[in-house]
């Protein structure tokens, strides 16, 4: 408690410090790459019957979203004194973010990983392990991004002091939801911002995936007050909602529950025990949400869907060879909800990251 | 009077007070673990050697504040097919004995409805909840339905707690102050002392209720160190669930190792006859 007081006081300074957002933003611009493109999908859009853009944080450095909000944080935690850096990842985008942005400002990092993820995304623990972080398998429950965040909050219970918790997504106690969101509406803001100039409009729908929900906040934020603009969140449908074997609790509805420290949906059974969830991306396999989601859902400000594994893997591979840009499984559920619908005038779909890392497993299926 | 006239809460200050032991002897069980027969058998054996409350542990699917050990025997726990109403049985059968009090996680006491549960253990003649993972402030609901069902809501404060939320938590907390005594790797025996002094006496300047120690307390010695350092009661957990996992007899093993217990928290003139 005292260590996240402590987080939200340190947040508070560093947003309204110029120093801080320009160190930020130059190391986004310089190391990461952005601003990333906002590109209008030629033979998507052809296939879609309107223009449908892509939002290109695939081309952001690490090959997704994530770095964002890890240059963010490492950089806050430098601020806070803090040597020593934990994170937990699930597909391993955000560990590989947060090793990358620890070698870059010479920190200590640590990345709880489960064992089934370390298993299905191999080549991003090898990719940590040459940045130089340590990656710590966890071999507890379900073995995927739930246990992993657990040992992580362990681990900074334990380790508070000297270390800094980069969550990877818009969950956990407050002020992380808040946080995160801050570092990553830097997405919609520039998607807004390049749409205008190209097409003199918003779009009439923003589409992203949502597993904790962090690339699809930080989508979202900057339309919220557009209120013509329908926003969609894609969860991960598994082998189908009406299983128990999915990813979706924000679709299926259900009582409230708490898990890692926050309020939200989450799926859960008659007692309270948390359920594990399925996802074939590694990156949407957990059972909550972000609690923004659950309340930008309650407020009827946007929709959540849920895309099934077998189409978010044909979108994968239709996505592929339309527009020669392989999206990570967990992006392919929310091009496969944009593919599906016949109706629309203009989409624009995060592309959260890319999909190098999930070749082997969409190959071994096929 | 007797166990059933009195409010839990007050069971709970009558077993600190009487204890014969210089400090209150609380050892933790999880319920369910092995099985929901064992556990109470293991209960049954910790009162035989001494226990004089019980901390009955609710096995759950992501328990934030407990260790791999403890964690561990929640997942077995689960998959032998514990669930509420096993967990309530092993706290009825254990109730007339000593007082129990369980140790939940938030979401499970909030899935069925905060006066539900907290209803339905009372029920069972158990006599306090301790939610780790429900901050002083967040649901106030909670400490209401206790009141209004005579159970002591415990409260928890950590050495990293600030001096403000303990003077809050150690006025709110009812039955005991839960506090929690993070003890990294194994130090010198003066550093132990020294740490649970400073912590004891931090927490009792924050309250009327007794102390009880616990998190990181493993031996007959540490036990004594935050006895002498006035805890009021020391709560003792993975030990014992180790023990457990480790042994045939389950019961047998934890008994043994609570009697140890009992006996390093004996007066001194009682531990030099014995």
């Amino acid at each position: 408690m005292p260590a996240l007081a402590e987080l939200e006081e340190a947040w508070t300074a560093a947003r309204g410090d110029p120093s801080y957002r320009k160190e930020l933003d130059e190391l986004l611009r310089d190391f990461g790459g952005r601003p990333t493109p906002c590109y209008r999908a030629r033979r998507l859009s052809e296939r879609a019957g309107r223009p449908v853009y892509l939002k290109r944080e695939d081309l952001n450095h690490t090959g997704s979203h994530k770095l964002n909000n890890a240059l963010g944080q490492a950089l806050l935690a430098k601020r806070m004194g803090k040597q020593r850096i934990i994170a937990e990842t699930g597909a391993g985008q955000h560990g590989v973010a947060t090793a990358t942005v620890c070698a870059l400002l010479g920190m200590e990092c640590v990345v709880y990983m489960g064992v089934e993820d370390t298993r299905r995304q191999q080549p991003n623990v090898q990719r940590m392990e040459l940045l130089g972080a340590t990656v710590t398998p966890v071999d507890a429950g379900a073995r995927t991004l739930k246990e992993a965040t657990s040992a992580a909050i362990r681990d900074w219970v334990t380790n508070v002091q000297s270390t800094h918790y980069v969550i990877g997504s818009v969950v956990g106690p407050a002020p992380y939801p808040a946080l995160v969101r801050d570092l990553q509406r830097v997405i919609g803001d520039e998607a807004r911002a390049q749409l205008l100039e190209r097409e003199g409009r918003l779009p009439a729908r923003v589409v992203a995936c949502v597993g904790g929900g962090s690339n699809a906040i930080g989508t979202f934020t900057a339309f919220l007050a557009d209120e013509q603009v329908e926003l969609v969140g894609v969860e991960a449908g598994g082998e189908g909602i009406e299983t128990t074997r999915h990813g979706a609790p924000l679709t299926v509805g259900g009582r409230a529950g708490i898990l890692h420290g926050s309020r939200s949906a989450v799926m859960q059974d008659e007692e309270g025990q948390i359920v594990q969830a399925h996802s074939i991306s590694a990156g949407l396999d957990y059972p909550g949400a972000g609690p923004q989601h659950a309340f930008l859902r309650d407020s009827g400000r946007a929709r959540y869907v849920a895309v099934t594994d077998g189409e978010a893997l044909a979108a994968f591979r239709e996505v592929a060879r339309l527009e020669g840009i392989i999206p990570a499984l967990e992006t392919a559920h929310a091009l496969a909800w944009v593919l599906a619908q016949p109706q629309g005038e203009l989409d624009l779909v995060c592309l959260s990251g890319r999909g190098d890392k999930d070749l082997a497993e969409v190959l071994a299926l096929s | 009077m007797s166990a059933s006239t009195m409010t839990g809460e007050a069971r709970i200050a009558e077993a600190f007070a009487r204890t014969s032991k210089r400090a209150a002897l609380m050892p933790y069980l999880m319920a369910g673990y092995p099985t929901l027969e064992e556990s109470v058998r293991i209960g049954e054996a910790c009162v035989q050697a001494g226990a004089d409350l019980i901390e009955l542990g609710v096995p759950y699917s992501d328990p934030l504040a407990d260790g791999p050990v403890i964690h561990a025997a929640g997942t077995r726990a689960l998959a032998a097919g514990a669930n509420m109403a096993g967990v309530l049985e092993v706290a009825r059968a254990l109730a007339g004995s000593v007082p129990v009090v369980l140790m939940c996680y938030a979401n499970m006491v909030f899935a069925p409805g905060v006066e539900a549960f907290v209803e339905r253990l009372a029920r069972t003649g158990a006599c306090g909840l301790i939610v780790p993972d429900l901050p002083l402030g967040e649901a106030p609901e909670v400490g209401e339905a206790c009141a209004k069902h005579g159970m002591a809501l415990v409260g928890l404060v950590a050495p990293t707690t600030t001096p403000e939320r303990l003077a809050a938590i150690g006025k709110s907390t009812r039955g005991f102050l839960y506090t929690v005594s993070v003890v990294g790797t194994t130090g010198e025996r003066e550093t132990l002392k020294e740490r649970f002094s400073e912590i004891v006496s931090r927490a009792k300047a924050s309250t009327e209720v007794p102390v009880a120690v616990g998190f990181g307390i493993g031996t007959p010695e540490q036990a004594r160190q935050a006895a002498e350092a006035g805890a009021d009661g020391v709560i003792v957990g993975t030990r014992l669930v180790r023990a457990a996992g480790e042994s045939e007899d389950p019961a047998g093993a934890v008994g043994a190792v609570v009697a140890e217990l009992a006996a390093g928290l004996a007066p001194t003139d009682q531990r030099s006859a014995s």
